[in-house]
């Protein structure tokens, strides 16, 4: 699954450690999500697209 | 696991410590007790359980941890790592137990089993690391 993460929190001049802390996750957890390693649970991705505002599918999309 | 961070970690960290600590005082005190014949009997049975059930802290511990373990990426790490843990301690224990029943090596006792575990969870820390390090760079 690809997604915008990294765009996102760019564009906030958010660094991982901004993002994760707003997420209540680990620095790690930000860095997993943003190179693909790891693709977050539902309840995970709902909080992300809560957090900046935008449906889901603006946020994730299949590879 | 590197440096706790989170509170889950932090107790996991108290409890091996405990865990350890007891493990220590314990088979200082079977060795002594029960091996030099000072105990017998059912107390003898009752001092020789402790070291192990000490070591079995470990493990819950680690169950524990597996539970309350709140960031789900790291569970997901901590559940490929004791998976890894798993498959290792119970190929090679039974690798070896063909081996000695045919008595082409020699006999180990059951509490290694323990150590194996252990070194397998540092081999799943080196298969998270090999297998996600990387992975999904460049998209």
């Amino acid at each position: 699954m690809k997604n915008r993460l990294k765009v996102l929190r760019a564009e906030r001049d958010w660094s991982q450690s901004d993002l994760a802390q707003r997420l209540d996750v680990s620095r790690q957890s930000v860095n997993a999500i943003e190179t693909g390693k790891y693709d977050p649970s539902l309840p995970l991705a709902f909080r992300i697209a809560e957090l900046f505002a935008l449906p889901i599918e603006e946020i994730f999309s299949k590879d | 696991m590197g440096y706790p961070r989170n509170p889950a970690q932090r107790r996991y960290v108290l409890r091996v410590a405990v865990a350890m600590a007891c493990y220590i005082v314990t088979l200082a005190a079977a060795i002594r007790f029960v091996g030099g014949g000072a105990v017998t009997g059912p107390p003898a049975y009752l001092l020789a359980l402790l070291p192990g059930l000490s070591v079995a802290g470990v493990f819950w511990a680690v169950g524990r941890l597996l539970v309350e373990e709140q960031d789900e990426y790291l569970r997901v790490l901590l559940v490929r790592q004791v998976l890894v843990a798993s498959g290792f301690t119970l190929t090679v224990a039974t690798i070896w137990g063909f081996l000695e029943n045919l008595r082409l090596v020699a006999h180990v006792d059951a509490f290694y089993i323990a150590v194996l575990f252990f070194l397998g969870l540092g081999l799943g820390s080196c298969f998270n690391w090999l297998t996600l390090r990387g992975r999904g760079e460049g998209r």
